[in-house]
């Protein structure tokens, strides 16, 4: 096998030979690689299909950017990755990699004749070729798509991993550790502020860290060394803390960022056993300083996808970092003077390479420098194809026209078996632009930049747009000292020599003989989509680049475009003969590379998922064998299955006890809001519909709360337990928005009522017992108290103690029974539920759940906001005028009442429905209509309730149904699947209209 | 993720907070005399400004207080906090 691990790096511990999986085969490796950089030293550039066409794509870049080496890590169910940059991954011992986008595997593959039929897959084909017949989607297209495009596979059990989040605060937060971002880190912390540096790298030092060119030093030190040293320096710094192998993954307003901290991922197996896997920074900074560097950018000509192409500075990289070169024979295809620092790197360690150069001519420091050494440069020539299947092996290059449109002369062949291009760099404005920062452009070479516009972030580096270490430095310290109002003279004497960048040309897609449609540049290696792609989206009439990208799907993959954008807009901007400038850039949108959900979720996984609410008895609904229903956060008994009977037999058995003799509710959760002051009444007046003056001390009543434009709100029990003390009841699911509501009209339109809230829902404890034996249950948990209908009737309230426990009695019924609410001190409300259940023995009382009290209470026509109601119903249109009073001057949402809408006769409202066939029980949400023939149907309505009720022994419903107030004995039609169920419109009261039960 | 300067709590993380839309519309003393138009135009209509707008804040996992705050909607910067029934800072227009 060939090596081309050519030298060793300090970065690379050859002393720890790591072992690993690719596609099934073992390789080996060292402790420091990445998993890219141990294929390239195996000699291995094919890492995967792409996209569209199925070509063979090889490693491109080192870092973030990539958009080839994307791996599946891991085979296991619950622990398996997709999506994972080999170019980041460090090597582990016994690490297992895929290579994602490849089918049946990445020497052969099924997709690659659409290579040959490319000319059939254009700009938008998913739109144009798959748009019919639309039956085909689901069933041809899709599969067939997702299966050759290989997107990688998402695991399919419970990630088992542990992730943490952390909230910080810090002074000044510094994004990225590279030359700037040290110096500012250093000037920072030096100043007194608690400064934090992260970066996602192992090690700090950026590209400076192993830059080893005798053109470039500082302080007579090579660049690299001087680095390592100030390295050392801010190590020592206490205020300073460094985190590595940490991304920033979103940049929100008022400086508060996410950053992701990966802890173990570069562990071996049994290494990162029950370790915190990644850590989910939470970062408020008072400032931001951004010094995130930029990515050098591809070149776009005929065939430039091919494996063995990487960008110039990765091969870099690849050689002076990790020891290894990816090729033998190497030739550098430029348009600035970067490359020739690789060249000069190649050609120290021995590697042939030689230089294509764009510009016409160059005279840097650099350039000199390769020229001394004797490497052959080509001005003014430019790739027009490459050759290789697997890998390439040779290109042709012909010399540029003045202008730079055209080609001309002879093509050139040159054999080479690596191809680095750079055409240029592009800032990393990522952060910025997600802050909210604005872009301005650099004509000169073709940049956005930074755009100053706030006092808490900045950005420094070349991420700012310095490029040569001497404008990095200089700049750097002038703006860290304005931005922090310091003044530190660390850097004053500071010597830096570096050859400086002299001649520009840059062209964005680059001429060629062959005509556009015959050619493959590509722009967007991800996505495979092609000069030729954005020129057509152009012709077919997008202008927008938001619109050509989403035409073209060019910058929309998982590296977001990172190395295709400004190609795609430079060829946009020139196709259109516009300013490049004026086309403004696509939207950054975070996350800046790709989180896991685990990263996002951290601990709130299994039982901390969400907050769950119990009420003090929960433990014995579950030892009673409840089943539970989620009502907002509270976990509810739903009902209490005996005998493994099912939930419809058991809401029968209960609802039948509850009316036949007595049953129990665990009616804690309902909202509970204690209202106090001199005004309550006056309150109360204004927030309910009905009148509440002259509510007696001690009786309750029914109020409902609207919203301002008329509808129902709330509804629930208010008691007046003195003069100036009220306890109201809310539904369960809408008590913390109606103590907000009530807050708010008391804090901003009626500050002068003297009325305080407080919600005590988790302070009491209700256990509510109804039906015809509920007084005697009621008789022996207060032997001392009279239950006489004349001492306590319907809509009254008691106090009385159980063994010295103070209780609040209300005799209030939601089942139209006669019932009892009990409530007490929460602690104590466990023992009162046992006490509930042994006084009730003897009368079979029954414990019931929500099913049943939905059952009950619909039996008697009771409505249940949210369920019977939608946000659109008035007390009107429930048929509840009788609880609106005519006398109140005013009452919220009192004036939307007589609106030209709300009084409208044919609004939906609430009625009751009987089946034809008492059997048949409606389908909540089921469409109500008058006639299945005419088309389209007329919708008249729909069911908010239904039930089969054991005591009528029939099916009742309610529903709510347009002029439904006038249809009393209406015929309608339920249409379903594969029936039309026949119902008649009745009264919504289907037992017990005279009260009976409940004053017995 | 704004951070609100609660006026009787001090500097918090947005998510302690819900948002009540534009400060400062009264609520109309007699909406019995007013007529549909006009009850619409307080019941619904809203500026939605681009810009410096006044709206209401709650801190409703906090103090559970209402107050006002300025905002410039183009950039989220809120510019100033003021209690309920204070006068809006005149700066601001
Ligand atoms: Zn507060």
């Amino acid at each position: 096998m060939a090596n081309y691990r050519i030298h060793k790096t300090e970065y690379i511990d050859e002393t720890k030979r790591v072992s690993f999986k690719y596609d099934g085969k073992t390789y080996f490796g060292y402790e420091g690689d990445t998993l890219a950089s141990a294929l390239l030293a195996n000699g291995i550039h094919l890492v995967g299909r792409s996209f569209k066409y199925h070509r063979p794509r090889g490693i491109v870049s080192c870092g973030a950017e990539e958009p080839n080496a994307i791996c599946q890590i891991g085979s296991k169910k619950d622990l398996t990755e997709p999506n994972v940059r080999a170019t980041e991954l460090e090597l582990y011992e016994g690490l297992e990699a895929s290579s994602q986008n490849c089918w049946p595997n990445v020497k052969f593959d099924i997709g690659g004749i659409n290579n040959l039929i490319s000319p059939l897959i254009p700009a938008g084909f998913y739109y144009k070729t798959f748009m019919w017949p639309k039956s085909f989607w689901k069933k041809v297209y899709e599969p067939l798509i997702r299966l050759s495009a290989g997107l990688g596979k998402s695991p399919t059990e419970p990630d088992p991993d542990i992730y943490d989040h952390k909230y910080v605060h810090y002074d000044v937060l510094v994004i990225g550790g590279g030359v700037s971002g040290i110096i500012a880190a250093k000037m920072a912390a030096k100043n007194n502020f608690k400064t934090l540096l992260v970066d996602d790298k192992k090690i700090l030092g950026g590209s400076t860290i192993y830059q080893n060119n005798e053109s470039i030093k500082i302080d007579d030190k090579l660049s690299s060394e001087w680095l390592k040293n100030e390295i050392q320096e801010i190590k020592k710094l206490s205020n300073l803390t460094i985190k590595t192998r940490t991304s920033i993954a979103a940049y929100h307003g008022y400086n508060f960022l996410l950053a992701k901290e990966n802890l173990t991922d570069h562990l071996p197996e049994e290494k990162k056993k029950n370790k915190i896997r990644q850590r989910l920074w939470k970062i408020r900074a008072k400032k931001v300083v951004i010094a995130t560097g930029s990515i050098e950018r591809p070149l776009v000509f005929n065939n430039n996808d091919r494996p063995g192409i990487l960008l110039s500075n990765s091969i870099n990289k690849y050689l002076d970092y990790y020891g290894v070169t990816c090729g033998e024979n190497i030739i550098l295809f430029t348009n600035n003077d970067s490359a020739y620092e690789t060249s000069i790197s190649l050609h120290k360690k021995g590697i042939k390479n030689i230089i294509v150069d764009l510009r016409k001519s160059a005279s840097s420091e650099l350039i000199k420098q390769a020229e001394s050494l004797g490497i052959k440069i080509y001005f003014n020539h430019v790739v027009t194809n490459t050759f290789g299947y697997r890998k390439i092996n040779s290109l042709e290059i012909m010399k540029l026209s003045e202008d730079g449109n055209t080609t001309i002369g002879d093509k050139i062949k040159l054999s080479c078996d690596c191809l680095g291009m750079s055409g240029g760099w592009t800032p990393m404005v990522h952060m910025h632009t997600q802050s909210g920062g604005k872009l301005d452009f650099r004509d000169e070479d073709q940049v956005f930049l930074p755009k100053e516009n706030s006092e808490d972030q900045i950005s420094i580096g070349s991420c700012n747009g310095d490029f040569d270490l001497e404008n990095i430095i200089d700049k750097t310290v002038n703006k860290i000292n304005k931005f922090l109002y310091i003044d530190n003279q660390d850097y004053q004497d500071t010597n830096i020599i570096c050859s400086k960048e002299n001649d520009k040309r840059n062209i964005w897609l680059l001429p060629n003989k062959i005509p556009l449609g015959k050619t493959k540049c590509f722009v967007d290696f991800q996505n495979d989509s092609t000069a030729k792609d954005i020129k057509l989206a152009l012709k077919e009439g997008f202008r927008s680049i938001e619109h050509v990208k989403r035409y073209t799907t060019t910058g929309m993959a998982t590296d977001q475009g990172k190395l295709s954008n400004m190609h795609a807009l430079g060829i946009i901007a020139d196709t259109a003969g516009v300013k490049m400038g004026t086309l403004g850039t696509t939207t950054f949108r975070p996350p800046f590379t790709p989180l896991t959900f685990g990263t996002l979720v951290g601990r709130n996984v299994g039982k901390f998922f969400e907050v769950v609410r119990k009420t003090s008895m929960h433990e014995w609904h579950v030892k009673n064998n409840a089943e539970f229903e989620n009502v907002g956060q509270w976990k509810r008994p739903w009902y209490y299955p005996k005998n493994r009977e099912n939930m419809h037999d058991a809401v029968q058995r209960e609802s039948k006890a509850a009316r036949d003799s007595a049953g129990i509710l665990d009616a804690s959760t309902l909202g509970k809001i204690d209202i106090q002051g001199s005004d309550a009444s006056e309150f109360l007046n204004r927030v309910y519909t009905n009148a509440w003056s002259k509510l007696a001390i001690g009786k309750c009543r029914y109020g409902l709360m609207l919203n301002e434009d008329g509808m129902v709100y709330d509804d629930g029990v208010t008691t007046r337990i003195s003069e100036n003390h009220y306890l109201m009841t809310t539904t369960t699911g809408g008590a913390a928005n109606v103590l907000s509501k009530l807050e708010d009209y008391l804090q901003t339109e009626w500050p002068e009522l003297d009325v305080y809230l407080t919600s005590v829902t988790d302070h009491y404890s209700t256990a509510s017992i109804c039906g015809p034996n509920s007084k005697k249950i009621l008789n022996k948990l207060f032997p001392n108290l009279d239950l006489s209908d004349e001492n306590f009737p319907h809509m009254s309230f008691k106090e009385d103690k159980l063994e010295n426990i103070n209780c609040r009695i209300m005799r209030i019924s939601f089942t139209g029974e006669q019932s009892y609410e009990i409530n007490i001190e929460a602690k104590y409300g466990h023992s009162l539920w046992k006490m509930c259940i042994e006084a009730g023995k003897e009368f079979n009382l029954t414990p019931y759940g929500t099913e049943t009290m939905h059952l009950l209470r619909a039996e008697k026509g009771f409505i249940i906001v949210g369920q019977d109601t939608d946000g659109t119903m008035t007390p009107s249109d429930l048929q509840m005028d009788w609880i609106v009073s005519k006398k109140k001057f005013d009452f919220i949402g009192k004036r939307s009442l007589y609106r030209s809408d709300t009084v409208r006769e044919d609004r939906k409202q609430l009625v009751g429905l009987l089946t034809d066939d008492p059997k048949e029980i409606l389908e909540e949400g089921a469409q109500i209509v008058l006639d299945v023939k005419s088309k389209p149907i007329d919708m008249l309505g729909h069911v908010t309730s239904s039930y089969f009720s054991p005591n009528l022994n029939k099916s009742i419903a309610l529903a709510v149904v347009r002029s439904g107030k006038t249809m009393k004995g209406q015929k309608l039609i339920i249409p379903m699947e594969n029936k039309n169920i026949n119902v008649t419109v009745s009264d919504t009261i289907f037992l017990d209209k005279e009260n009976k039960r409940l004053n017995a | 993720m704004f951070l609100i300067n609660c006026p009787f709590c001090g500097e918090r993380d947005q998510s302690e907070f819900s948002s009540g839309g534009e400060a400062h519309i009264v609520r109309p003393k007699q909406p019995t005399e007013l007529s549909d138009d006009e009850w619409a135009e307080y019941l619904f209509m809203r500026k939605n400004i681009k810009g410096i707008q006044f709206e209401r804040w709650n801190h409703v996992h906090g103090c559970r207080k209402w107050f006002n705050v300025v905002r410039d909607t183009s950039n989220d910067k809120i510019l100033s906090v003021y209690k309920m029934g204070e006068k809006p800072p005149v700066n601001y227009k």
